[in-house]
């Protein structure tokens, strides 16, 4: 196994998705993202690395304004999703998750049926005129996280009977559901096992050819074969943001070097 | 020996033991306690325990037995004439027993000599009014047969108690003997407290399940006497409760359980949405502020008696709904109804639904909340489609638990919805319960061998075997829920 491979793919100039400009992150008195700039292109798979508590979740979480839940969290700054400023006071927050969705660290099916599941998205958000429509949702979008073929047999068994990887691929199902234009993950795969993690990451190549994804990893090698851009995180900072094979082999910054190569983290 | 001179010196003794368990098991470790296999104290709690222990509980065996076994003694006293003229022998028995306890107090109080109550004769001393002089009263003359037992009452008491005092104190020195010649460095005293622990805990737990089974058993005892005068059938489905201590009384069920039924329903309407709705606002919206002003407020319904409710239910709810709704309406003038009881018993079953309902609502893993906020729900779509839904079997669990508390409630009923049994239809008429049937039953003088009375414990058991089902279900309902998630 050559687990360093580096996927040398071409990334052409692609529209630019979201562009983060000056984003200060606080938890009550903590400042937790200082001053980080990332322009995040379309259909790209854009990785965050980073040590543990270095903010890269945190600011994975501001793009789709997950930490609004939080109440002690406050973030200044702009954010741009295709020109518009997400934390705008008109922009809804509630619309902006159903374009920018989210993938979690654990595994977070609802304790309803495979279909109840990947259908929720659609349902509220009224993406589908009619039985029929909301079927070819369901059964796109679980073909889309290669999972159709091992539930489409038991699309009324419950979401949670699913074995860990095949949850995960379920939630990136609802996630997929709702159409979104980004998908951010968080640790997808760090609760699955080596097997699990191979199809997800599969998954994602596959996914960058219609969505734009994020993806917070622990694991550099996984960085390093899913994704085209990374960014590194360190105490908060953004310490360096490039294309994945420049960072890899030939980072401008020390700290980046050290963090690769494994002696700090 | 007074009892608690007695269980004084047991626990003298114990403590004595203690110092001497410890310091023995010290000195022969030469001082040095880390050569000890446990630490000194171990050594001393052995001792105690082997003393007080094993004494106290023959204390308890004794002064449960003894009674029983002076009671049979003295009973053979007593001529078979005696019993046939006064009916009972519980009765002459409950003579001889004041009479023997009216000489103790004479002899203490030194209205007599202590030679005097012994050789006392019913035939040179009126009895009834010397002790009469000391404050106890007698109902008739004592004659000599009573007088024979109760001196016999004496003796055999006197010299129980000598005997219990010496059994015990032996008890408890040789305890003390006995574990003081077993403490050495190398006894593991630790394992023996910690096996005397366990036997305690394991005592606890068993009295409170005896008393349980013991409740349920005095209970099934009277309803099989009361199913022995009055036909079980015309109990279960007989819809009129006229009960009337001259005989010839109706005792149905079925308008209690009716009035019992009806309240409950309309206190679980009030205060299911209630109670549901603010464990939502406090689980879900309300701030770390808010919620911590908001929830001991709620839950200071909880501690409010429910007399108070009751005077509650009495003074205000009840002439309001007459005044503002039964009346014009057409509907009744009573201001007990069912309607002021259920409403009432209704907030007073808030705080139980909505402290349970947050509990179970807040179990509810976060990650679903993100799962359903990351897809682009609102709050109350996310509370709706995947928190309630969660949450069901264990909000099903609280409100199954409420409504047993609510069928067993008394005081609301008696003085919201009156005491009449009926059975109708319309809420605002005047109807009672189960409860309150049994308390009017027992209360005032009754002659505990008529049907009347008896009916009681037959309308409890029924209670208890509602309540106990509910209880189950609530029980079985919540468990399966926590294994949802762990």
């Amino acid at each position: 196994m050559n687990d360093m491979r580096l996927v040398e793919r071409a990334v052409d100039d692609k529209e630019l998705k979201i562009a983060a400009d000056g984003v200060d992150v606080f938890y009550g008195d903590t400042h937790a993202i200082k001053a980080v700039d990332v322009n995040i292109l379309d259909k790209t798979v854009t990785a965050f690395i980073g040590p543990s508590g270095c903010g890269k979740s945190t600011f994975l979480r501001c793009l789709n304004r997950m930490n609004d839940t939080i109440d002690v969290c406050r973030v200044t700054g702009n954010i741009l999703l295709d020109g518009e400023d997400i934390y705008h006071p008109k922009v809804d927050p509630v619309q902006l998750r159903a374009k920018v969705g989210m993938v979690f660290q654990k595994p977070n099916p609802f304790p309803k049926s495979i279909y109840d599941n990947v259908s929720y998205g659609p349902r509220i958000h009224g993406l589908a005129r009619n039985k029929s429509e909301l079927d070819e949702i369901v059964e796109k979008s679980l073909r889309r996280a290669a999972l159709w073929d091992e539930v489409k047999d038991r699309l009324t068994a419950p979401g949670t009977g699913l074995s860990g990887g095949q949850q995960q691929r379920l939630c990136i199902a609802r996630a997929v559901a709702t159409s979104p234009e980004v998908l951010l993950m968080d640790e997808p795969c760090s609760a699955l096992d080596p097997i699990a993690t191979a199809q997800v990451e599969e998954l994602i190549d596959e996914l960058r050819e219609r969505f734009s994804v994020v993806i917070v990893t622990h694991s550099m090698q996984q960085a390093a074969r899913v994704s085209q851009k990374t960014a590194f995180f360190h105490l908060g900072e953004l310490v360096e943001f490039g294309d994945t094979s420049q960072i890899f082999t030939n980072p401008k910054d020390p700290r980046t070097e050290s963090y690769i190569t494994g002696r700090i983290g | 020996m007074p009892l608690i001179w007695i269980i004084l010196a047991v626990l003298a003794l114990g403590a004595a033991g203690y110092v001497l368990g410890r310091k023995r098991a010290v000195s022969s470790a030469g001082g040095d306690i880390r050569i000890l296999h446990s630490l000194p104290n171990y050594y001393g709690m052995n001792v105690f325990l082997t003393a007080v222990v094993p004494a106290l509980l023959v204390l308890v065996v004794w002064l449960l037995v003894q009674p029983t076994v002076i009671q049979r003694q003295v009973t053979q006293l007593i001529p078979d004439n005696d019993i046939m003229e006064s009916g009972e022998l519980s009765l002459i028995m409950s003579d001889v027993r004041r009479v023997a306890d009216g000489l103790d107090r004479a002899v203490e109080q030194g209205a007599l000599s202590r030679e005097e109550a012994r050789m006392i004769r019913t035939e040179f001393t009126n009895i009834r009014e010397t002790l009469a002089s000391i404050g106890v009263a007698l109902g008739d003359d004592v004659n000599a047969d009573v007088l024979a037992a109760a001196q016999r009452y004496r003796a055999l008491q006197s010299a129980g108690n000598t005997v219990m005092a010496a059994a015990v104190l032996i008890l408890a020195a040789l305890g003390l003997g006995y574990a003081y010649s077993r403490t050495h460095k190398d006894f593991r005293a630790r394992n023996t407290v910690e096996r005397a622990v366990l036997s305690i805990l394991i005592l606890a737990s068993t009295i409170a399940i005896l008393t349980t089974v013991g409740i349920v058993l005095s209970m099934v005892l009277e309803t099989r006497d009361f199913f022995h005068l009055y036909p079980a059938r015309e109990f279960f489905f007989g819809t009129e409760w006229i009960p009337s201590f001259e005989g010839g009384s109706h005792l149905g069920l079925l308008p209690l359980l009716w009035g019992t039924l009806y309240i409950t329903f309309i206190a679980l309407l009030v205060a299911v949405p209630v109670g549901l709705f603010s464990a939502i606002y406090l689980a879900e919206y309300a701030g770390r502020r808010m919620r911590g002003i908001a929830k001991p407020m709620i839950e200071v319904l909880a501690g409010i008696p429910t007399i108070v409710y009751g005077l509650f239910a009495l003074i205000t709810v009840g002439p309001m709904l007459r005044d503002y709704f039964a009346e014009p309406l057409g509907l009744g003038t009573s201001s007990s109804s069912v309607m002021t009881a259920g409403i009432v018993m209704g907030i007073m079953l808030i705080p139980f639904v909505s402290s349970l309902s947050d509990d179970i609502i807040n179990a509810v893993p976060q990650s679903l909340r993100d799962g359903s906020y990351g897809l682009g729900a609102t709050q109350s779509e996310t509370v709706k489609q995947v928190i309630l839904p969660a949450a069901l079997p264990g909000i099903v669990g609280a409100i199954l638990l409420a409504a047993s508390r609510a069928i067993g409630e008394t005081m609301i009923v008696v003085m919201g919805a009156g005491a009449a049994a009926t059975l109708s239809l319309n809420p605002f008429e005047a109807m009672t319960t189960v409860t309150v049937k049994i308390v009017g039953q027992l209360t005032g003088d009754t002659d505990f061998s008529s049907p009347e009375a008896l009916v009681a414990f037959a309308l409890g058991l029924t209670l208890f075997a509602i309540t106990l089902g509910l209880n189950i279900l609530a029980l079985y309902i919540v468990r399966k829920y926590r294994e949802q998630y762990e």
